[in-house]
């Protein structure tokens, strides 16, 4: 029946306008909360109650919304019925004198007929009466037709008593529709002909109803909803509020202060974990300390070795050194004694120096000093040092340099010292041929490679060589004395730098040392304005 | 006469060594063990140079060091074991002019010894003017004499030698380098911190503020410079 689907379609309008209202509240935060989601556990809690609970208000509400309406809906269908089978008894009766063909007649019987309907009162509330007859349609008012749908029409005309929602005008208001219920019954007329009564309900009190109610229903979820999103977000923030805090804490204590502890109260879950925590950096606080004692004993104990083997070392050095000087006078065993002690006293002090070095790196006590210098003076400085050792074995030690100054932010003692170790190391190792220093740099590194054409490295080699003690041929013959620790010095030098320290070799191709430091203090390096492996080099000159 | 010199060191064995090496040199060591003892030792034998133990029982070299510097412009070259930055900054802030790093080699401590006494017997009735010209500071440089706004400087032969050095070619920059070699006789390149410690000595008696210097001025990556006459 096409009452019933009319009925649907008001009630689905009111339903779709309760939706409407809540998914929009929905999506215009959704985008905030994307963000919020991942940073803030209390805000998933919170949206996550908001959600569900706004699901379940939005189904509760569109089934009382539903509920309510289709109620009030069908109580005012039943009256409008009922009035029209009271209504048939004086219709009938009025009607029976009226010629259907003339107008006045039909208009003054629809005049009696209303008066007489409505005299009493009627349960289905007010109603307008129109009656369409062969002459025409005959209403309330004049002034403007009342509309009535054909299917009503039809369905009348069949002689039945029919219902339909459809517009109508409001009382005493031919301008305006509104939402009403037409209910026709026919009247059989004196002429043969039939009048068709038709009641024209007006649905403003039903609509004003169920409005009311959506309001009142929209209004109570926001309420509920409101009032479970605070209970969740309070019971969240007694959780949230101590893990935050132990967060807090925790950064506090990986940046370096041990004394950070949590307030712990009760003992609760959320105190246990205050407790495991602060016992957790209790431990932590022991542990370094323990570390930094030893630490600072192990820095002590440097220096005070040092100082302690130092002061008898020096007067060994001066009797050796007076001995040494007057050896010409002695019998020759004594004087080669004198010159085997000057010899290895020399190596025994540059032994103890590396390995004071080398424990003052363990100890994490060695400091950069640095200050901008031109690299290239640091390499000519290197090899004028060891020119002597140079000339001695032979080799002519080549630099390539840029004709501009490198500017680089160094301790150049310290870079001074890793390049008199690697040169050295080319000299001994390169068998008399020459030895190529090349200086390069660009925006961020500045490098600089050592290449000897000696035996060179063999596979596996590159990386050990900067092990101390490490020696790569026992049975080579070393002219420097080196001390096995010059280039695990080199390399740590390199570090402290934030530099890179490289080996590269091949048997028979000799080896090459790259050394890349940052132009500037504290910057990272991520590449060398050189190659570690010369062949790259040939091949870009190609 | 044979240059006097007090060592004082608490290692007899090296004290004794010294002493053979010194006297085979031509010096006239004196020695002291204690650094209590030290400053009365210096008053006594008036020594043309000293050469200091940082370590000592009784008194801290450095202590020592700042006890004589008070009084006395005398040399003061520091034997240190340690070779830890902070140390031997502390040992030249504190007034030592030169460092001598155990185990050294008998021949570098005696030339050293010897840059610190050499006398500038070439310099007859030079007399040099730099700084700012409101308020120069004038060196008579035979008479040992400086002197600013009428008022003589009490400056060390060390910290004389370097403004002397710094004024004789006002213009000319000198890396730390040529300093070393000029002013404290190395002949290779050597510790850069020696300069700027006594610089920054050097400045805190010639200049009006030592922190905006306009006597001795630095040239940023390069060294140092006369400020203009």
């Amino acid at each position: 029946m096409t009452e019933t689907s009319a009925g649907r379609e008001l009630r689905l309008e009111s339903v779709r306008l309760l939706a409407n209202r809540a998914t929009d509240a929905l999506t215009r935060a959704g985008r905030h909360c994307l963000q919020l989601w991942r940073s803030s556990l209390q805000f998933r809690v919170g949206a996550t109650t908001l959600v569900v609970t706004g699901l379940v208000m939005l189904v509760f509400g569109v089934f009382l919304v539903d509920k309510v309406s289709s109620g009030v809906l069908n109580a005012k269908r039943d009256a409008a019925v009922n009035q029209a089978r009271i209504g048939l008894g004086p219709a009938r009766q009025v009607l029976a004198g009226v010629d259907a063909g003339v107008a006045a007649e039909v208009a003054d019987a629809q005049t009696q007929l209303a008066a007489l309907l409505t005299a009493g009162g009627t349960s289905a509330g007010v109603f307008g009466l129109v009656i369409e007859s062969p002459a025409g349609q005959s209403g309330s008012s004049n002034a403007a037709a009342q509309k009535i749908p054909k299917a009503l029409r039809q369905a009348v005309e069949a002689s039945n008593i029919a219902i339909q929602y459809a517009p109508v005008h409001p009382r005493d208001d031919t301008k305006r529709y509104v939402r009403g219920l037409i209910v026709g019954e026919p009247v059989p007329a004196r002429s043969g002909g039939m009048f068709e009564l038709y009641y024209l309900f007006p649905l403003t009190a039903e609509q004003q109803t169920i409005a009311l109610v959506q309001r009142t229903v929209l209004l109570a979820g926001i309420g509920l909803v409101v009032l479970v999103l605070a209970i969740a977000l309070l019971v969240t923030r007694q959780v949230v509020n101590p893990v935050r805090v132990a967060a807090e804490t925790a950064g506090r204590l990986a940046a370096g202060d041990l004394s950070q502890r949590i307030e712990t109260r009760g003992s609760d879950d959320i105190a246990r974990l205050g407790q495991s925590f602060n016992e957790m950096a209790d431990s932590l606080q022991r542990q370094i300390r323990r570390l930094e004692d030893l630490s600072r004993l192990q820095r002590r104990f440097t220096s005070d070795v040092s100082h302690e083997l130092r002061t008898p070392l020096t007067t060994i050095r001066m009797a050796t050194e007076l001995l040494h000087g007057g050896r010409r006078d002695f019998p020759p065993e004594l004087a080669r004694s004198a010159e085997l002690l000057n010899d290895e006293l020399d190596r025994f002090e540059s032994l103890l120096g590396d390995l004071l070095e080398i424990s003052r790196y363990d100890a994490g006590a060695a400091r950069l000093e640095s200050e901008t210098a031109d690299l290239r003076a640091v390499v000519a400085a290197t090899v004028a040092d060891t020119r002597v050792l140079a000339e001695r074995q032979g080799s002519e030690v080549v630099v390539e340099q840029p004709a501009t100054p490198v500017m680089v932010d160094m301790d150049s003692r310290r870079v001074e010292r890793i390049l008199r170790n690697l040169v050295g190391n080319a000299l001994d190792h390169g068998e008399g041929k020459p030895v190529v220093v090349t200086i390069a740099c660009d925006a961020e590194a500045a490098a600089v490679t050592v290449r000897d054409h000696g035996v060179g490295l063999r596979p596996g080699e590159a990386g050990l060589v900067f092990n101390r003690f490490w020696r790569g041929d026992v049975s080579r013959s070393r002219l420097t004395g080196g001390t096995g620790l010059g280039l695990a010095i080199a390399l740590e030098d390199a570090r402290l730098h934030d530099g890179w320290l490289q080996a590269w070799g091949q048997p028979g191709r000799g080896a090459q040392f790259r050394l890349t430091l940052p132009r500037r203090g504290g910057h990272t390096l991520m590449h060398s304005p050189l190659p570690l492996d010369p062949d790259e080099l040939e091949e870009d000159d190609r | 006469m044979k240059p006097r010199v007090l060592v004082v060191d608490d290692d007899s064995a090296l004290a004794e060594m010294l002493g053979i090496v010194l006297r085979t040199d031509g010096f006239e060591p004196f020695f002291v063990a204690d650094g209590a003892r030290a400053l009365k030792a210096f008053h006594e034998n008036k020594p043309d140079i000293i050469l200091l133990d940082l370590m000592l029982p009784g008194m801290s070299g450095i202590d020592v060091c700042r006890a004589i510097r008070a009084e006395s412009g005398t040399p003061i070259i520091m034997l240190t074991a340690k070779t830890d930055t902070v140390d031997v900054v502390l040992g030249l802030e504190s007034g030592a002019d030169d460092y001598v790093m155990k185990p050294f080699k008998p021949k570098e401590l005696v030339a050293r010894m010897r840059a610190r006494l050499r006398h500038h017997d070439d310099s007859a009735g030079e007399k040099l003017t730099i700084g700012p010209p409101d308020s120069p500071v004038e060196i008579d440089v035979q008479g040992h004499q400086v002197s600013r706004d009428a008022k003589s400087l009490a400056l060390t032969p060390l910290e004389f030698d370097l403004l002397v050095a710094l004024a004789r070619k006002p213009r000319q920059v000198f890396t730390r380098e040529v300093l070393l070699e000029q002013v404290w006789g190395y002949r290779h390149a050597a510790d850069t911190r020696l300069v700027n410690v006594h610089v920054q000595r050097l400045r805190a008696k010639v200049e009006r503020d030592p922190e905006h210097p306009e006597v001795v001025l630095t040239v940023r990556g390069v060294g140092y410079k006369a400020g203009p006459p």
